[in-house]
C-alpha cells in the first residue's frame, strides 16, 4: 500500500497499528503469566497480572481517543477507515483478553488454598497453551498481514472449543470420584471457561483482521462445537 | 441448532438489492479534443431515480462524461463522440435527435453558481416560457412556485422574487440554478461539482436537496469531496485518466474498493 | 527526506543591516516605478493642457463678436411695402452710415466709414425687415456685425499702439471707430452667429451651422449603416463561423482594414460610390458611407471583444435548460454585451467625426453658405470646414478655426461621456 500524500496521516494510522500491537503483545503475555500463576500456585506473578489488566485499560483507552481523533480530523475511507474502526473492535476484544486473564490470576489464590493435585491441572494446561499460541499469533498475523492465516486461526478456535469440552468432562470426573475435589475443580472449570472466552475473542479479533484487510466479512457460520450444554443437560 | 439460510439472513438484514431500471446507459463512450482522446471507452448505466456519483482525480474525464450526457459538449468545436449513449434506449447523438429537447430533458446545474442576471422570478420561468410549458400567467407562476417549492427556496425568496437572482447568497443561487433547472419537468439532472463554491451549510442544504429530488429524478453528479459522494449518491463511478476504472455501489466502493487506483484515490494516497 | 536535509535554509536574520539594505532598496524601485508613471501622466496632461490652452487663448475671440448698433431708415423710397425683400437695401445702409457719421462728408471718407459694417450688412437688414414687414417707414436701431479688421480692431488682436504702416487699419478708420466707441455703440454679444450661420466669405459672418449639419447626416448615415452590419457580423464570428483558416483569414483582414489609413477608404469612396454608382459629389451620404467603411471594422472588433466578455457561464446556463442558440444569444449575451458594444460604437463614431482626408477626397470641403437640407445635399462637415478655414488668409479666420476646433473637441468630449454615462447605466453583474 502506497503512502498518504498527507504523510502525519500515515503516522497516526501507524500510531493505532503499534498499539494494536503492544496490547496484543500484553495480552499474550497476561494469558500466559495467569496460567503459570494458576498451575504454580504463584501469588506474586497473579498480582503482576492484576497490575497488568491497568495498563491493558489504559492502553484501550488511549487507542480510542486516537481512533476518534484520526476520524473526526481526517474522515478515513476504505482501507483507512476499516483499519480505524477495526482498532477499536479489536482493542476492546483485547482488552476484554485482559479482563479474562485477571480473572484468571484472581483464582490463584483460591484454587492454591484448597490444595489441588497436580494431576488435576494437566489437562487445562495443554489447553493454555493452545489459547496462548492463538493469543500471540492473531495479531502477528495482522501486523503481517496475513488474511488466509488469520482464517486458519478462526478454524483453530473449534479445537479449543473441543479441549474445552474434554477438560470440562475430566474435571467433572475429577468431582464425581472424590467431592474434596469439587472446591479446586469448580475454579479450574472457571479458569478454563475464561481460556474458552479467550480463544472466541481472539476469534473476534481473527474475523475483524480478516475484515480490516481484505474488507470481506467472514461467513457468519462457524462451527461451534461446545457440547458442554448437553451434556450437563443430559447428564 | 438453529441455522438460518442465507437468504432468510439477507432478509432479516434488509440487504434484498432494489433492481433500478436504467435511465441512461453509455457504451464504448470515446471522447475527442482533437487529436488528445479524453476518454476512453466508457460503458456506464445510469440508474432511474438513483443518484450516480462520478469521481476522480482532476482531469480524469468525469466531467467531460457528464457533458455528454445532455451533449454539452456539441458546444467545443473541436470535441468528437464516439460509442453509444443512450437515454431510455435511445441514442442521443442519432442525428435526428433534437438538442433542444435532450437539453430540456436532461438538465444540467453548474459548478460555480450562475444565475441570469434577472430577477428570480425571470430566472425559473425562463425555460418554461421557451419551450412553452406555461401560456398563461397563472401556470407560470404555479410552475415557478412548485419549481422553487421544490428547490427548498421558496420560503427563503417568496417576498423578493422580482429583485435580481445575484443578490442571493452563494447557496441560495445554487438552489436556484436548480430550481430554474427543474423548472422544464427534466427526467435527468447533471451536476458538475454542484457544492464546490458554497460554505458547508450551504452545502448541506444542497446535499439534503439533492436527496429528495432523488425520488422524481434521476441525478448524476461529479463531485471532488469523497465524502460528498459518499453521502449523496447509491453508486459511485471512479474515473481515472480517462478510463472507467470501478462503478459499483457507494456504500461498496467506500468501504472495500476493488481496484487499487481507486482505493488510492480515496483514500488519499495519490501522487 | 533526504533531499529536504540537502535543501534545509541556514536561519535568514531579518533585522541584519544587509536585510534592510536590500528592502531598501526594494522600496526605493517600487517609489521609482511610481514616479515613471506619474511623470508620464503630467507630461500627457501637460501636452494636452498646452493644445487647448492655446486652442482657448487664438480661439475665445471667435465666441464673441463686435456689433455695432445702427439706425436704420426703411425708406419707402427704397423698400416697396408690398415687397419689402426686393428692395434696394445697399441704399438704406448708405443712408444709414451718413447719418452714422454726420461729419463726414467726402465720399472718400464715407467709403472708409462703411467699410466698419460687415459686408453682409444689406443683407441682414434686407432679412429683419422681410421678417417684420410693418418696419418699412420706420426708422429701427439694429445691432450689425463691425467687419473682420475692425472686429479684430476692438478685440484688441490689433494693436492700436503700432505705427500705422504696420497695422491693417489707417488711423482715420481709429478714429472713426473711436468716435462709434465714445458714443457706446460698439458692444460685443456672444456669437451666436457661429452656431447659427453657415460659411462665408466674411469671417464675420462665419458660422459652423452647415457643417454641424453635414457631420450629423454623415454620422446618421454612418451608425446606420455599420451599427447592425457591426453587430451582425461580430455575432457570426464570434458565436457561429467554424474556427478554421478561412475564419482565422477573415479576423485578419478585419484587424487589416482598421488599420488602413482612411485617406485609402476617401479613394475607395470617390472611385465606387460617385464614379461608379454615380451619387452626388460632397453629400454626407457618401461622406457616411466612406465613414461607416472606415468604423466598421473598429464596430465589429469592438462587438466582438463585448461579446467575448460575457462569461461562458451564462451561455452554458442558458444551454443547459435546452435554450436554442439564437436564443441564448439574443436573450443573454447580447442584452450584456450592449453596454460595451454601445461604448464602442460612440468611440467609433467620435473617431467618425474627427475624420477629414476621406471627406477632403469625396468633395465635402466645399465653400456652401447654407446647411444642408437633406443627405443629398451637398454639405462640409466640422473637420473638413476647420480645414476650409485654416486655408483662409483673413485675420477673422485665425480665431474661427481655434474656435471650431474646440466645438469639434466639445462634441467629442460630449460623446465619449455619453458612452461612459450608456456604461454605467446598462452594466450589470453577472
Amino acid at each position: 500500500m502506497g503512502e498518504h500524500t498527507v504523510t502525519s496521516f500515515d503516522e497516526d494510522l501507524a500510531q493505532i497499528d503499534r498499539l494494536i500491537r503492544d496490547m496484543g503483545d500484553l495480552a499474550g503475555v497476561m494469558t500466559q503469566d495467569a496460567t503459570r500463576a494458576l498451575l504454580k500456585s504463584d501469588n506474586a506473578l497473579a498480582q503482576r497480572v492484576i497490575s497488568d489488566d491497568t495498563i491493558m485499560d489504559a492502553k484501550q483507552r488511549d487507542l480510542d481517543e486516537k481512533a476518534i481523533t484520526l476520524i473526526g480530523k481526517r474522515q478515513p475511507m476504505a482501507q483507512d477507515l476499516r483499519a480505524v474502526v477495526g482498532g477499536i473492535r479489536m482493542a476492546s476484544d483485547l482488552e476484554r483478553i485482559g479482563d479474562l486473564a485477571k480473572n484468571i490470576a484472581k483464582r490463584v489464590g483460591a484454587v492454591g488454598e484448597s490444595a489441588t493435585p497436580r494431576s488435576l491441572t494437566h489437562s487445562i494446561d495443554a489447553m493454555a497453551q493452545m489459547v496462548l499460541v492463538q493469543v500471540k499469533s492473531v495479531v502477528e498475523r495482522y501486523v503481517e498481514r496475513e488474511a488466509d492465516a488469520l482464517t486458519k486461526l478462526r478454524d483453530e478456535d473449534e479445537k479449543i472449543d473441543v479441549h474445552y469440552t474434554s477438560v470440562f468432562r475430566e474435571l467433572l470426573t475429577y468431582m464425581m470420584e472424590d467431592p474434596r475435589n469439587i472446591t479446586a475443580c469448580t475454579h479450574l472449570l472457571f479458569c478454563a471457561k475464561n481460556l474458552e472466552r479467550i480463544g472466541d475473542h481472539v476469534t473476534n479479533i481473527a474475523e475483524n483482521a480478516y475484515y480490516v484487510l481484505t474488507g470481506e466479512q467472514l461467513p457468519v457460520q462457524r462451527p461451534k462445537l461446545d457440547e458442554t450444554q448437553m451434556m450437563t443437560s443430559a447428564g | 441448532m438453529n441455522m438460518l439460510t442465507d437468504a432468510a439472513i439477507e432478509n432479516a438484514l434488509d440487504k434484498t438489492p432494489a433492481r433500478e431500471a436504467v435511465k441512461m446507459r453509455g457504451s464504448d463512450v470515446r471522447v475527442f479534443y482533437g487529436e488528445k482522446q479524453a476518454l476512453f471507452d466508457v460503458n456506464l448505466d445510469i440508474g432511474e431515480n438513483q443518484v450516480t456519483a462520478l469521481i476522480g482525480p482532476s482531469g480524469c474525464g468525469k466531467s467531460t462524461f457528464l457533458r455528454c450526457l445532455n451533449r454539452m459538449n456539441d458546444t467545443i468545436d473541436i470535441c468528437r463522440v464516439t460509442g453509444d449513449i443512450t437515454l431510455d434506449g435511445e441514442d442521443i447523438y442519432n442525428p435526428r435527435i433534437d438538442v433542444v429537447e435532450l437539453r430540456a430533458r436532461v438538465g444540467m446545474v453548474f459548478q460555480k453558481p450562475n444565475p441570469f442576471p434577472k430577477s428570480i422570478y425571470e430566472n425559473v420561468a425562463y425555460g418554461p416560457r421557451i419551450h412553452g410549458l406555461a401560456s398563461a400567467k397563472n401556470d407560470m407562476d404555479a410552475i415557478v412556485e412548485t419549481s422553487l417549492q421544490k428547490a427548498g427556496l421558496f420560503n427563503e425568496v417568496k417576498d423578493r422574487l422580482h429583485e435580481p437572482g445575484t443578490g442571493l447568497s452563494g447557496g441560495q443561487q445554487q438552489r436556484l440554478c436548480i430550481a430554474r433547472a427543474i423548472a422544464v419537468s427534466p427526467e435527468v439532472i447533471l451536476m458538475d461539482e454542484p457544492c464546490s463554491a458554497l460554505d458547508p451549510i450551504a452545502t448541506a442544504k444542497v446535499e439534503e436537496l439533492i436527496d429528495e429530488l432523488r425520488e422524481n429524478y434521476t441525478i448524476v453528479i461529479v463531485t471532488h469531496s469523497m465524502q460528498q459522494a459518499a453521502r449523496v449518491s447509491q453508486r459511485t463511478a471512479m474515473f481515472h485518466l480517462g478510463n472507467l476504472v470501478e462503478v459499483g455501489p457507494t456504500d461498496k466502493m467506500f468501504t472495500n474498493p476493488e481496484d487499487k487506483r481507486t482505493q488510492d484515490y480515496i483514500t488519499g494516497r495519490f501522487g | 527526506m533526504s533531499e529536504n536535509t540537502l535543501t534545509t535554509p541556514k536561519p535568514f536574520d531579518w533585522s541584519s543591516p544587509e536585510a534592510a539594505a536590500m528592502r531598501k532598496r526594494r522600496y526605493a524601485a517600487d517609489r521609482r516605478l511610481r514616479l515613471y508613471g506619474l511623470a508620464s501622466i503630467v507630461t500627457a496632461i501637460g501636452l494636452l493642457g498646452i493644445l487647448i490652452t492655446s486652442l482657448i487663448i487664438t480661439g475665445h475671440t471667435a465666441f464673441v463678436q463686435t456689433h455695432v448698433a445702427v439706425e436704420f431708415t426703411a425708406d419707402p423710397e427704397n423698400v416697396p411695402a408690398d415687397d419689402p425683400a426686393s428692395g434696394n437695401f445697399r441704399a438704406v445702409v448708405a443712408t444709414a452710415v451718413q447719418k452714422l457719421f454726420p461729419e463726414a462728408d467726402s465720399p472718400a471718407e464715407l467709403r472708409v466709414a462703411s467699410g466698419i459694417l460687415s459686408n453682409g450688412t444689406p443683407n441682414i437688414v434686407r432679412d429683419y425687415v422681410t421678417a417684420n414687414p410693418g418696419l418699412v417707414g420706420q426708422t429701427f436701431t439694429l445691432k450689425v456685425p463691425a467687419s473682420d479688421p475692425y472686429d479684430q480692431l476692438n478685440k484688441g488682436v490689433i494693436d492700436r499702439d503700432l505705427p500705422e504702416d504696420r497695422r491693417r487699419v489707417s488711423d482715420t478708420e481709429i478714429a472713426l471707430f473711436e468716435t462709434l466707441e465714445a458714443r457706446g455703440l460698439v458692444t460685443t454679444p456672444f456669437n451666436w452667429g457661429l452656431f447659427v450661420n453657415s460659411d462665408s466669405r466674411f469671417p464675420e459672418l462665419a458660422g459652423l451651422a452647415g457643417a454641424i449639419a453635414g457631420s450629423f447626416y454623415a454620422l446618421l448615415v454612418c451608425f446606420v449603416i455599420s451599427f447592425p452590419l457591426g453587430i451582425a457580423a461580430a455575432i457570426y464570428l464570434e458565436e457561429f463561423a467554424p474556427r478554421n483558416r478561412w475564419t482565422d483569414l477573415v479576423e485578419v483582414n478585419i484587424n487589416n482594414l482598421a488599420a488602413v489609413p482612411s485617406i485609402v477608404f476617401g479613394l475607395l469612396g470617390l472611385a465606387v460610390f460617385i464614379q461608379i454608382f454615380g451619387l452626388p459629389r460632397s453629400a454626407p451620404l457618401v461622406g457616411g458611407l466612406v465613414l461607416s467603411l472606415m468604423t466598421l471594422p473598429t464596430m465589429i472588433i469592438v462587438t466582438r471583444a463585448a461579446l467575448k466578455s460575457i462569461p461562458p457561464s451564462i451561455r452554458e446556463a442558458a444551454l443547459g435548460i435546452g435554450a436554442s442558440k439564437h436564443e441564448v444569444i439574443l436573450h443573454h449575451v447580447l442584452p450584456l454585451a450592449i453596454p460595451g458594444i454601445l461604448t464602442g460604437t460612440i468611440i467609433g463614431l467620435a473617431q467618425a467625426l474627427g475624420e477629414t482626408a476621406p471627406l477632403l477626397l469625396i468633395g465635402m470641403n466645399a465653400f456652401l453658405t447654407s446647411p444642408p437640407g437633406g443627405i443629398m445635399d451637398p454639405a462640409t462637415a466640422l473637420p473638413t470646414q476647420i480645414f476650409i478655414w485654416a486655408d483662409s488668409p483673413e485675420r477673422g479666420f485665425v480665431s474661427r478655426t481655434s474656435a471650431a476646433i474646440l466645438v469639434l473637441l466639445g462634441f467629442l468630449i460630449f460623446m465619449n461621456a455619453f458612452a461612459i454615462f450608456l456604461r454605467q447605466r446598462f452594466e450589470r453583474r453577472w
